[in-house]
């Protein structure tokens, strides 16, 4: 088995007390996924698994063994991601720190947002798809904290990367 | 972290012997054991990782639903038969934790989360019970504003922080459990201990024994429900308070209830009392006020903590 780093074959660690965040930014040179708080409360970490948002920090590397890890690099690989385009278009960054997280985790729930998966502000839980509104991408972003309080910014390029979808 | 060797469990058979051997803890999704072992609170020296058993969700011959163990936490909340029938436990997980922490976290590692306060997590600088028991409280007379005002003991007034086991109190769950000697289904009420002065005793599990499943029954108050959380912060907070509710009404009176309450005990609290206060009245808001105060009146705050 390998963990597929933004799609190359990386053998999982011998010692299973490293993190998937340490073998990214220590072994790999990843440096796009940040640490903040180490403990699961602030979303810097932020990656996607098997195409899902995960936390990095709490996830041990050996769990990630046999599955697919996503980080900010692979989201970039191929120019500018659209959405890494919008958070510059709408200022959604300050200091820059938190927005490898918020990116992994945006990309992801625009995903779950298709699959018609509800958010605790969605009144209608039995309707299908959600429409995404202001406070739903408040609700579902509010995983990623940004200490900047870009929060605004980065709502408005989230929206406006959704509405080019849908066009 | 103290070293450890981990391995997957292939089954539940696999899982209980794994889980057997000295030294070991069984392995969800991680948000909560990792950073309980990365804080020196917890030193498995082996992990089972569990998160390969049944994540199955489906409906049972009696009307229910089925969910399995390793089922992540938002597959249960967007999960169509768990949105259909018991919106109240969609709504309950969507309160909890962030949608990165939904997605690790196991139905197994959420019940089993430690029931916790800060100072329990501060190992190198808190006196706690609960870590060691017999040394001392540190939270008494520090920061008690998430700690418990019902059921709490003398040596411990940690709160159980799960949003979705009160959902899974108020629609009665029953929780399957894979011992040495079999098979065996506990009442989610029974599942938690009160803390007296062993609070390091959390629930009715013994060693090595393993959730497979929590089972629904048919519900007859899940349609007409609310599920309500006061935090901190608008999301991405523990509860100061949450509360479970469903009723069904007959001939404009209560005919069944379920209540519980969240983040105000050690285990996930049903309010039996308020319910009793409330079955056979007219739905009026003095008979709720009335219901809440029969439940609260054996509530004892701690400073910081108003009822
Ligand atoms: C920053 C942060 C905020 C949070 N906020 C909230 C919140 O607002 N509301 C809320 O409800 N929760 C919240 N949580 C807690 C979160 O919901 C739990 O950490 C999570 O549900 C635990 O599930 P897990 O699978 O990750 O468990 P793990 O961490 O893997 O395991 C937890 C415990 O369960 C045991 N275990 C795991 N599976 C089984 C099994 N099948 N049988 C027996 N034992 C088992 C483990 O041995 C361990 O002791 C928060 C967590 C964090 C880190
Ligand atoms: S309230 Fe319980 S968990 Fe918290 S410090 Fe006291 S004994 Fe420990
Ligand atoms: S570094 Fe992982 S959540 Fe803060
Ligand atoms: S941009 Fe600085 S923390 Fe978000």
């Amino acid at each position: 088995m390998a963990i597929e780093i933004n799609g190359r074959p990386v053998e999982a660690p011998r010692d299973p007390r490293v993190s998937l965040l340490d073998l990214l930014r220590e072994s790999e040179g990843l440096t796009g996924t940040k640490v903040g708080c180490n403990q699961g409360a602030c979303g810097a970490c932020t990656v996607q698994l098997d195409g899902e948002r995960v936390l990095s920090c709490l996830t041990l590397a050996v769990q990630a063994d046999g599955r697919s890890v996503t980080t900010i690099e692979g989201l970039g690989e191929n120019g500018v991601h659209p959405l890494q385009a919008a958070f510059i278009d709408h200022d959604g960054f300050q200091c820059g720190y938190c927005t490898p997280g918020q990116i992994c985790a945006a990309d992801a729930m625009l995903r779950e947002i298709e699959a018609g998966a509800p958010s605790y502000v969605t009144a209608d839980l039995s309707a299908g798809r959600t429409a995404l509104t202001r406070d739903e991408v408040r609700e579902r972003m509010s995983g990623n904290l940004c200490r900047c309080g870009a929060h605004n910014g980065i709502v408005d390029a989230i929206l406006d990367v959704a509405a080019r979808r849908a066009a | 972290m103290t070293p450890f060797d981990y391995s997957r469990a292939a089954s539940a058979a696999d899982a209980l012997r794994l889980a057997g051997q000295s030294g070991a803890m069984l392995l969800g999704g991680g948000t909560n054991l990792v950073d309980l072992m990365r804080k020196g609170v917890e030193r498995p020296t082996r992990l089972v990782d569990v998160t390969g058993l049944s994540r199955e969700i489906a409906e049972t011959p009696e009307g229910g639903v089925t969910i399995g163990a390793a089922a992540r936490n938002s597959a249960v909340a967007a999960h169509p038969l768990i949105r259909a029938h018991y919106p109240m436990l969609s709504r309950a997980i969507l309160a909890g934790a962030s949608a990165q922490i939904r997605n690790m976290a196991t139905v197994g590692g959420n019940l089993m989360q430690r029931t916790r306060c800060a100072y329990f997590a501060d190992a190198a600088g808190s006196r706690c019970n609960k870590r060691e028991p017999g040394s001392g409280c540190d939270a008494l007379g520090g920061f008690t504003r998430y700690h418990a005002i019902l059921g709490a003991s003398e040596a411990c007034v940690a709160t159980h922080p799960s949003d979705m086991c009160v959902a899974l109190a108020a629609l009665d769950a029953q929780v399957k459990v894979l011992g040495a000697e079999g098979e065996r289904t506990v009442p989610i009420v029974e599942f938690y201990r009160a803390p007296d002065d062993r609070p390091d005793i959390e629930t009715v599990l013994t060693p090595g024994e393993t959730i497979v499943a929590l089972e629904l029954p048919p519900s007859s108050v899940a349609a007409r429900f609310a599920y309500r959380k006061v935090r901190d912060r608008a999301s991405y907070a523990f509860a100061l308070v949450s509360v479970a509710a469903g009723v069904e009404l007959r001939n404009g009176r209560i005919e069944a209830v379920r209540i519980a309450l969240g983040g105000v005990a050690p285990r996930p609290w049903r309010a039996f009392k308020a319910e009793a206060a409330l079955r056979g009245e007219a739905p009026t808001a003095e008979a709720f006020a009335a219901a809440a105060e029969a439940e609260l009146a054996g509530a004892a705050p701690l400073p910081g903590k108003r009822v």
